[in-house]
């Protein structure tokens, strides 16, 4: 056992940080260290950069243009993206449907949309929830009938994260009522956003944000081939492609670089005589939170390297759903105590691109209050929390 | 021991608790939020019909010479129906200040007009830097004549945007953290050197940053007497924490009852969420922290009014346990709900966001815990 990189390690860690210091688009860093709300040009922008290097397909294997990264390799790669302050990967194509396509989908389907989800060219969006079915999945009645050459879809999505952006939505929809389990029956489909009979209708969030939508299907034809594997198989695809989620989901990068931009602000506050007054108290919440993601972390890796010794990620990658989303929601929260009043202003307008305003918040406390809002949604989406303790106390327990 | 409420406190419970079940809905509430208006000025004349706005003010002053029961009472129920009305502001803050002034002739000049609805003051108090501490001052009043000229900057001063008079601390004389050289000061909203930014709070609520940029000002606006006002901030400041502390145990309770409905209503497998008993628990616990929020409300409340030595130590008790507590409750209520929980067109949303800016208010949890160290 040993923690140290190796000398190639060391030297892909120099090309990593080369990369976000001169070829990566320098705007959209400096935008994102000021706080600057992301548009679907900068993620567009960002995830076009790294696939323009190669680095696109980050888990994908190397046949279908992915990286072949090993895990000491990932971990990297994603520290250092984190401390560059790069926008977020939308996980919709590269980390959801692109590995469903390459495991399970046709030749024809592989050349048709892989090289597209590589290269950022369509955004995807993911329509699994609906208004009834929600952590109970299966209980889910959008329907796709099949006629002729054609599914023909009725039903309703929802929560769809950015819908408004997408080009493509892969659902999970019933082909077939007669089953002995409701897991039976449903297909897994990809579907074109701008098909007649779509409508997508705007949902705020709590801090205000157009970031989540309803999406309408009515009597929406779409040609047999954009089914994914086997009719009536989708519930193994869709879970397939939920523990790449969860696996994705514990940010402990993020994190880890979000907790040292929380230790500059304290030294800044307590610089201009600024601080807490009991800022000892406040330095105990941020060392629990440090410790609970050193262990974190080290739980990532030790799951990570299980997979790459062949295993997919099991059960147990619902710890990292579940520590992880609880770790942002401690350092939203730590942002917004130490914050103060600064935090009560929504002047999220201030930061989103092409405002001319006053600039009345100079230092991001205004965007702590909304972003801990938002960031509530962690422990739900994704599978809740509480649905990952039933898993792990049923899969992994065997309780 | 009696912790029934007198004939007068529980007809104004009734009535408040009647207005809110009957004249106060969410859907109105939300349109107003929507609107460029930070309140509604007819729910304001209402308020003032039902002599709300006269309640804490002694009836030398021709007010209901309500106290910390009152107060109480009327919060809780401003809580639960998440009124958006400046009542904190302009009756417990600024009224606050105003109503324990020796300066009897402003008294006169301020006080009818705040009870009649027809002057909506702010208390503008906090500055950029100075967290949740009173006495950290670093606008100016200075001396010129009969009249101060002041300068500095207020920070998030509640419904400062559009107050017709505001309440300010001002340092007449010492350092930026001395107790001693704070002066209370009213000065018209309107007067030249007066710029305020205003903006929406992130619960929906109206407040501004404003400038005094050589504000001139006379001596008989002084709502303190000069360098001694740090004890009116104080008293005031105490008032309004239990107020807020009050506000958020109707949100607690709103929360809770509204949580336990939907779990109830909403099926997932085949059954109720209620009946999954690792939500039951987590039910449970939230209607434990309402309870304990409860008494230590009562608490504090009853010391307040019997001015006991130990008031402020139990009111800092009770702010650091409703923060703790209320904001953990709101996560629930919202977590339980799912996707819903997080959506902005439920109440659900709205209730926890505004129990989290309570918690900032008057000094969070952590500040509140060490208050109270410190007093014990
Ligand atoms: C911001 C956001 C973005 C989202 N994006 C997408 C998206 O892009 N695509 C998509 O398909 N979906 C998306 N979702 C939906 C998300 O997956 C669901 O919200 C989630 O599965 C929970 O479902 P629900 O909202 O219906 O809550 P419910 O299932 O009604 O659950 C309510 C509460 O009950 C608990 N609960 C339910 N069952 C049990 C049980 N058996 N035991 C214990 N507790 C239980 C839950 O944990 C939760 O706390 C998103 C959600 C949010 C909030």
């Amino acid at each position: 056992m040993n923690v140290n990189f190796s000398p190639e390690e060391l030297v892909f860690q120099d090309e990593v940080r080369a990369f976000f210091a001169e070829e990566y688009p320098q705007d959209i860093l400096e935008g994102r260290r000021k706080s600057m709300l992301a548009s679907r040009d900068i993620y567009i922008r960002g995830q076009q950069a790294l696939h323009t290097k190669g680095w696109a397909g980050i888990n994908w294997p190397v046949e279908y243009g992915g990286t072949g990264w090993s895990v000491t390799q990932k971990y990297i790669f994603f520290n250092e993206f984190a401390a560059a302050d790069c926008p977020t990967i939308i996980p919709f194509g590269l980390g959801m449907v692109g590995p469903v396509i390459y495991t399970y989908g046709t030749e024809e389907q592989k050349e048709k949309f892989l090289p597209d989800i590589l290269s950022s060219s369509v955004w995807w969006c993911q329509g699994y929830s609906e208004p009834g079915a929600g952590s109970d999945l299966a209980s889910l009645k959008t329907r796709a009938d099949l006629d002729g050459d054609e599914y023909v879809i009725n039903g309703t999505k929802t929560w769809t994260t950015l819908a408004q952006h997408a080009d493509w939505i892969f659902i999970l929809a019933r082909t077939n009522s007669d089953v002995a389990r409701k897991q039976e029956g449903i297909s897994f489909l990809l579907v074109k956003m701008d098909a007649p009979g779509i409508t997508v209708t705007p949902i705020y969030t709590l801090d205000g944000d157009h970031e989540i939508n309803q999406v309408f299907f009515d009597n929406v034809r779409i040609p047999a081939d954009q089914l994914i594997g086997e009719e009536g198989k989708g519930w193994t695809y869709g879970k397939f492609l939920l523990t790449h989620e969860r696996a994705n989901i514990a940010g402990v990068a993020l994190s880890k670089q979000r907790l040292r931009k929380l230790k500059k602000k304290l030294a800044s506050y307590e610089q201009q005589g600024q601080a807490p007054a009991d800022v000892e108290s406040f330095r105990r919440k941020m060392a629990e939170v440090e410790i609970q993601l050193s262990a974190l972390e080290y739980t990532e890796l030790r799951t990570l390297a299980s997979v790459s010794t062949g295993k997919a990620p099991g059960p147990e990658s619902s710890i990292l759903k579940i520590k992880g989303t609880e770790m942002q929601q401690a350092i939203d929260n730590l942002f917004f105590e130490l914050s103060a009043y600064g935090a009560l202003p929504n002047l999220r307008a201030q930061y989103e691109a092409g405002y001319d305003g006053d600039i009345v918040d100079d230092d991001g406390s205004s965007l702590t209050a909304l972003r801990y809002f938002n960031f509530r949604k962690a422990s739900i989406y994704g599978g809740s929390n509480e649905i990952q303790k039933n898993i792990i106390a049923k899969a992994v327990l065997r309780i | 021991m009696d912790f029934s409420l007198s004939d007068e406190q529980a007809m104004l419970k009734e009535s408040v608790v009647q207005y809110i079940d009957k004249s106060y809905g969410f859907e109105q509430r939300m349109q107003v939020v929507a609107s460029s208006a930070p309140y509604s000025a007819e729910k304001w004349a209402e308020f003032a019909d039902l002599g709300w706005l006269s309640l804490p003010f002694s009836t030398d002053d021709d007010g209901f010479d309500g106290g910390a029961v009152e107060l109480m009472l009327i919060m809780q129920e401003l809580g639960r129906g998440l009124v958006i009305e400046p009542y904190l502001a302009a009756v417990v803050l600024a009224g606050g200040c105003i109503k324990r002034s020796g300066n009897v002739a402003l008294r006169k000049l301020l006080l009818p007009a705040i009870m009649s609805g027809e002057s909506v003051p702010a208390l503008a108090y906090a500055e950029r830097g100075s967290r949740y501490t009173l006495n950290h001052v670093g606008v100016t009043a200075v001396a010129d004549g009969e009249d101060f000229v002041i300068n500095g900057e207020k920070f998030v001063v509640l419904n400062g945007g559009t107050a017709d008079q505001i309440v300010l601390s001002a340092r007449t004389s010492g350092a930026t953290t001395d107790d001693d050289g704070i002066t209370l000061f009213c000065v018209c909203a309107d007067v030249a050197g007066i710029e305020r930014q205003g903006f929406v709070t992130v619960d929906g609520a109206h407040a501004a940053n404003i400038t005094f940029d050589n504000v001139r000002i006379g001596k008989a606006d002084a709502v303190s007497e000069i360098g001694l006002g740090l004890g009116i901030l104080e008293a005031a400041i105490l008032d309004a924490t239990l107020a807020v502390s009050a506000e958020a145990v109707g949100i607690m309770e709103a929360l809770t009852t509204k949580t336990i409905e939907y779990t109830r209503n909403r099926q997932q497998f085949g059954v109720p969420l209620s009946s999954f008993q690792a939500l039951q628990h987590r039910m449970v616990d939230m209607f434990m922290e309402l309870e304990q929020s409860r008494s230590l409300l009562l608490r504090a409340a009853i010391m307040l009014d019997e001015d006991s030595p130990d008031a402020a130590a139990a009111v800092a008790s009770l702010k650091y346990y409703v923060g703790t507590a209320g904001r953990k409750l709101g996560e629930e209520a919202v977590q339980l709900h799912g996707g819903m929980g997080v959506s902005n067109e439920v109440d659900i949303a709205h209730l926890f966001k505004r129990i989290t800016v309570i918690d900032t208010l008057f000094g969070n949890s952590d500040y509140q815990l060490h208050r109270y160290i410190q007093s014990s």
